[in-house]
């Protein structure tokens, strides 16, 4: 499989990344090396292994429901760029 | 049915239910409906950088609850994934959800619709969070210049039930959200009020010719607040494939929203690009798996759900399927009314009180049975003075109302008002005496052979004894009078 510019433009758009021409270049050069590198991987044989959901060999870490506090409103919107009624305000959606 | 004849329609619906846990998914804010605009929020369900969610263990108890209330299959392992997507109900742009491991699969639920039963399958149920509120400047999100972000809701728990494309009419899609509703209620892990959205429902329908199997391109529907909303929606769409695909078009494949007022679907027009989430597994979680013994612990702690209860009071107690489904329709009344059988022997009757009366004062008042206050001991006590003779059927119904209203027992309004009914023959038959006395006409009436004077007789000892007297032997002393003149 070959990563082309498109995929990147689609990429960078679903990422909301505004990407140089060069930058596009330079991606799509870096992807397809990591797809390379995932081919040589690829030739290991892994059937019977199960496939990795977590890094840590950790299972099952819960919390109880009991509620503790919560953050102060003016921390809540202490990095909104902007504000109105105690909410985050954001330029228009559609 | 119009243009629609000609095509089989298919629908399959995407439930999300909210959780009624304490708190949220994976922090430790509250899930309380409403409050004051982002004070529900922490670090973790707003996303801040560096913090670490963890699993609210109630969350998978309910999950796994609600698995096993809808037959499926409980996985042993199970993990939860990122779906990707900008959107600023979000503030993490993803939202924590699972993929490809769901904690439940393959359930199962009956549904009755237009008197025929049917198997409805549950494909999957996965946990997720919730998302946050948006409060749009104007009056649709199109026609804002900005929106009001609140994050109260963000990371609330939810399931998301999605069953196979099962159900072939509105009406069938229609059962399957309420059973799905009675079933969740009963399992008590949701408060599932439609109007509060914590209980939500999205429909994918399609059409396909009768006798193709090939499924046809389906849109999703959005939008729908209640059941009628969705009957509507489904009714809606199914006409608008059908005209476009007997005119020669073909069907998009895309979201639309259900318009309530217009009662129409309209596409939400979203791009593409918007549906490839790129789910990858959630690395700030750790896997979960279950231990056999735990679920069968959750599955021995089930509650007696809606069928079984239906089944035993048709069953064992002799009431008809219609009285049955009326109380079982509801924990809450299913619950109540066997504890008026508890201290009442005859549940046909019982039954008549509770959806007769019962349900409709509590209608009159838009009370539900929980704040009723008729325990449920003197609402037996009731029937008993009644099938004892010790009041009459429309003294009953004047000392119902007043249990309603005040909580009194009945005993007690009876012996206040002296509503007691009068079986004494001695007492009674003075006023027979006395009425025989007083209406020669009628008597003479009787006596030439005209039987229905008798009648007028009955109803003149009935309202000179305040509606008290036993009318069974009211009729037999006045026979016996008159036949001895």
């Amino acid at each position: 499989m070959k990563i082309t510019q498109k995929d990147v433009e689609h990429v960078a758009l679903l990422s909301r990344l505004k990407l140089s021409e060069d930058d596009k270049d330079k991606y799509t050069q870096s992807l397809n090396a990591i797809l390379e590198y995932m081919e040589i991987l690829n030739r290991v044989d892994t059937s019977g292994i199960e496939p990795t959901a977590h890094v840590l060999p950790l299972k099952n870490v819960f919390r109880e429901d009991e509620v503790k506090e919560t953050l102060e409103k003016e921390l809540v919107l202490s990095n909104a760029p902007d504000e109105e009624n105690g909410c985050f305000r954001v330029p228009r959606i559609i | 049915m119009g243009s629609s004849h000609k095509y089989e329609t298919v629908i399959g619906l995407e439930v999300h239910v909210e959780l009624k846990t304490k708190t949220k998914i994976f922090c430790s804010c509250p899930t309380e409906f409403g409050g004051e605009e982002n004070t529900h929020v922490c670090p973790v369900c707003l996303g801040l950088p560096g913090v670490l969610p963890v699993l609210n263990k109630r969350v998978l108890e309910f999950a796994v609850r609600a698995g096993l209330a809808l037959n499926c299959e409980v996985a042993g392992f199970s993990k939860f994934d990122r779906k990707n997507y900008f959107y600023p109900d979000l503030p993490k742009a993803y939202q924590v959800s699972q993929y490809d491991l769901p904690i439940c699969k393959g359930g199962r639920l009956e549904i009755e619709a237009e008197g025929k039963k049917k198997t409805i399958g549950i494909t999957r149920i996965h946990m997720e969070e919730d998302a946050g509120k948006l409060l749009h400047s104007g009056t649709t999100i199109a026609s804002s210049d900005y929106s009001l972000a609140d994050y109260n809701r963000t990371g609330v728990p939810l399931i998301e039930i999605v069953s196979e494309p099962d159900m072939r009419s509105s009406q069938e899609a229609r059962a399957y959200l309420e059973k799905l509703k009675i079933i969740l209620e009963y399992i008590d892990v949701s408060d599932v009020k439609m109007e509060q959205g914590s209980l939500r429902c999205d429909a994918n329908i399609s059409l396909r010719p009768i006798g193709v199997e090939e499924f046809g391109t389906r849109a999703e529907i959005k939008n729908m607040n209640s059941f009628k909303a969705l009957q509507k929606a489904v009714e809606y769409e199914v006409e608008r494939q059908a005209e476009i695909l007997n005119e020669g078009g073909s069907i998009v494949q895309e979201t639309r929203s259900w318009d309530e007022e217009k009662g129409v679907t309209v596409s939400m027009r979203s791009k593409e690009e918007a549906h490839d989430y790129r789910y990858f597994p959630e690395p700030d979680l750790v896997p979960i798996v279950v231990e056999p013994a735990w679920v069968e612990e959750l599955r021995n702690s089930l509650p007696e759900l809606p069928d079984e209860r239906k089944g035993r009071l048709v069953n064992v107690l002799d009431l008809s399927e219609y009285d049955a489904g009326i109380i079982t329709g509801s924990r809450a009344l299913a619950e109540y009314f066997d504890r008026v059988v508890a201290c009442y022997e005859e549940p046909k009757t019982a039954a008549n009180w509770l959806n007769g009366e019962f349900l409709r004062l509590l209608n009159a008042q838009g009370l539900e049975v929980t704040e009723s206050k008729i325990d449920p001991e003197d609402f037996a006590a009731l029937l008993r003075y009644i099938a004892d003779g010790k009041i009459s059927g429309k003294i009953a119904k004047e000392v119902f109302a007043q249990m309603f209203a005040e909580g009194e027992k009945p005993g007690e309004i009876i012996k206040r008002k002296g509503l007691m009914q009068i079986s004494d023959e001695g007492a009674l038959s003075a006023v027979v005496e006395k009425i025989v006395a007083g209406n020669p006409k009628s008597v003479e009436d009787y006596k030439a052979g005209k039987e229905k004077a008798i009648g007028f007789l009955v109803g003149q000892v009935m309202k000179e004894t305040k509606g008290q007297a036993n009318p069974g032997l009211v009729n037999k002393l006045l026979q016996e009078r008159l036949d001895s003149l």
